[in-house]
């Protein structure tokens, strides 16, 4: 329940009103400023307003951060491309990951900053690679003179060849092959789930049928990840509109309800260090989400969990307690679970690993989609009420509960 | 196929908090900094001892053997040609809730076996000493 039982969750104030998206694809060659320009304007459309009415704005992960066609455009940049006038604005890429910018925007509606507010996530970087070559985190080639050297947390990855999210997430991944049995195939069912709910999705940037051979006689990346366990770079912009839930009889569409939040960093904030070498924040986050409603995971019809790499949505389904801790390996392991007709429908735009790394946010475009029930042929059947979204991944991690009504 | 590094190594920017860590290897010993209150070691190294805060920080050799927490054959060719190489975590015997990131060297990818004990072997690279580790058997 909340800390503070005599008020509902602040965040509960909210709804999503809107949702947008670009053209999505492997190298648009568009600007992120034209992409996230379309899909803001489709939100704000979508939710029924006009950008006059937009008096918020925020994205993750802000200006200039990571690699090229990482970030994104930024919040100043947007700003003056849609002339907005703003009450409350922000950019950044600390807190719990990716959604961190939606929930920075629940609070500020809370809290009376602002009354709708266009949160956007931009990625380019299918573009950028194309120009500059693939990069790992921290770039690419040099040895040890000539070449920038590291400081912070990096500092303690970087000079071991550690160069990469998938190198960091594929020691999470041997580990729970130790210490709970994971197996390829296991592992694979994210990928073949993802995979068949990407072809009902025209939209997602694979789309052709993957099978388990397939999957097992791809080459690897990085032990135990192959590459169908690792998200594509797409170019694409997602935008969302949070507004403050007495519009909520006035929106075009059925508006999703804000439930609860997740936002917890309790254990040491770094991929070596964390105590629990499986889990990592989700655990966290998990916890404190849970700490916010009445609701439970039993409640939850559908669910979009982080997928940049496949393990991430096993440790997502343990932490959010749709198994038990080690126990999503058998729990995905024949597919039905988590087919669109299954008790727990996952994915089902593709995830990144199909849909193409949208970020995060392609995953909670998808879970009001479903709320709406405008999935079409991929819409989940029973008329969904509650929807998980998580976002991130090793010592980065938030979530989100949405209902269908308040 | 014995394991070695990666092909090219990144490098740490030394600072007045990390020098000794990253020369410690000098004379081929692994050192971390120690609360002399409260006797965690502490890393990455840190202005206080995060557990009881005391000012008393000073850096201390320890045995150089620890623990194989877990570990990736890292294949995906970051430059082009190079040949695998085995990225690590390895728990410290003096401590096991400090870990480093490492490379695992000198063994066949195949023997790799989570909680199998190793030492620390540096490899100079300009004024840095990388802690690198390998198989501890045969009493080394």
């Amino acid at each position: 329940m909340s800390p503070h039982p005599s008020e509902a969750p602040l965040e509960r104030r909210s709804i999503i009103s809107g949702i947008g998206q670009s053209d999505i694809g492997r190298r648009l060659g568009r600007s992120d400023l034209d992409l996230t320009v379309q899909a803001a304007l489709a939100a704000i459309a979508d939710a029924g307003l006009t950008r006059d009415d937009i008096d918020g704005l925020a994205t993750y992960p802000g200006m200039g951060a990571g690699t090229p066609g990482f970030a994104g455009p930024s919040t100043p940049e947007v700003q003056d491309a849609l002339r907005l006038q703003l009450n409350w604005h922000d950019g950044g890429g600390e807190g719990p990951a990716q959604i961190r910018a939606v929930i920075a925007a629940c609070i500020a509606v809370g809290a009376g900053l602002a009354k709708h507010v266009l949160v956007y996530r931009t990625v380019s970087e299918s573009t950028a690679q194309g120009e500059g070559g693939r990069a790992g985190i921290g770039g690419s080639g040099g040895g040890g003179r000539g070449v920038p050297r590291f400081s912070g947390f990096l500092q303690w990855s970087l000079p071991f060849g550690a160069v990469s999210a998938a190198n960091w997430i594929a020691l999470v991944g041997q580990r729970r092959v130790h210490e709970f049995g994971l197996t390829r195939e296991q592992l694979g069912q994210i990928a073949l789930n993802g995979r068949r709910n990407a072809a009902l999705n025209p939209h997602a940037v694979y789309r052709d049928p993957l099978t388990m051979a397939d999957y097992l006689a791809a080459r690897m990346v990085s032990t135990p990840l192959c590459l169908f366990d690792c998200d594509a770079p797409c170019d694409g912009a997602t935008a969302v509109i949070v507004s403050h839930a007495d519009y909520a009889g006035d929106t075009p569409h059925p508006a999703a309800h804000v439930n609860a939040v997740g936002t917890a960093l309790r254990g040491r904030p770094s991929w070596d260090q964390f105590d629990d070498m499986t889990s990592m924040a989700a655990r966290d986050a998990a916890a404190s989400m849970w700490e916010r409603t009445e609701l439970t995971p039993a409640d939850v019809d559908v669910a979009q969990l982080y997928d940049g790499f496949s393990v991430l949505a096993l440790v997502w389904l343990e932490a959010l307690g749709f198994c038990g801790r080690g126990e999503s390996g058998p729990f995905i392991e024949d597919g039905t679970t988590i087919a669109r007709d299954g008790s727990l429908p996952l994915n089902t735009a593709g995830g990144q690993l199909s849909g193409g790394r949208l970020h995060g946010f392609g995953l909670l475009h998808e879970a009001v989609v479903q709320l709406r029930g405008e999935g079409g042929e991929r819409q989940v059947p029973g008329h969904p009420e509650v929807a998980a979204v998580a976002n991130g991944g090793g010592p980065i991690a938030g979530s989100m509960l949405l209902t269908r009504h308040r | 196929m014995t394991a070695d590094g990666p092909p090219f190594r990144l490098l740490p920017r030394l600072d007045a908090d990390n020098r000794f860590f990253w020369t410690s290897g000098a004379d081929g010993r692994l050192r971390f900094l120690r609360c002399r209150a409260c006797e965690s070691f502490v890393h990455p190294p840190a202005p206080r001892c995060p557990q009881c805060l005391s000012e008393y920080l000073t850096p201390e050799a320890v045995s150089g053997r620890g623990v194989l927490e877990s570990f990736t054959l890292n294949v995906q060719q970051w430059v082009p040609g190079a040949d695998p190489y085995i990225v690590a975590w390895v728990s410290i015997d003096e401590q096991s809730d400090v870990r480093l990131t490492t490379n695992l060297v000198g063994v066949e990818p195949d023997d790799v076996r989570i909680g199998m004990a190793v030492k620390v072997t540096f490899e100079h690279d300009d004024d840095v000493y990388l802690p690198l580790f390998r198989p501890a058997g045969g009493g080394a």
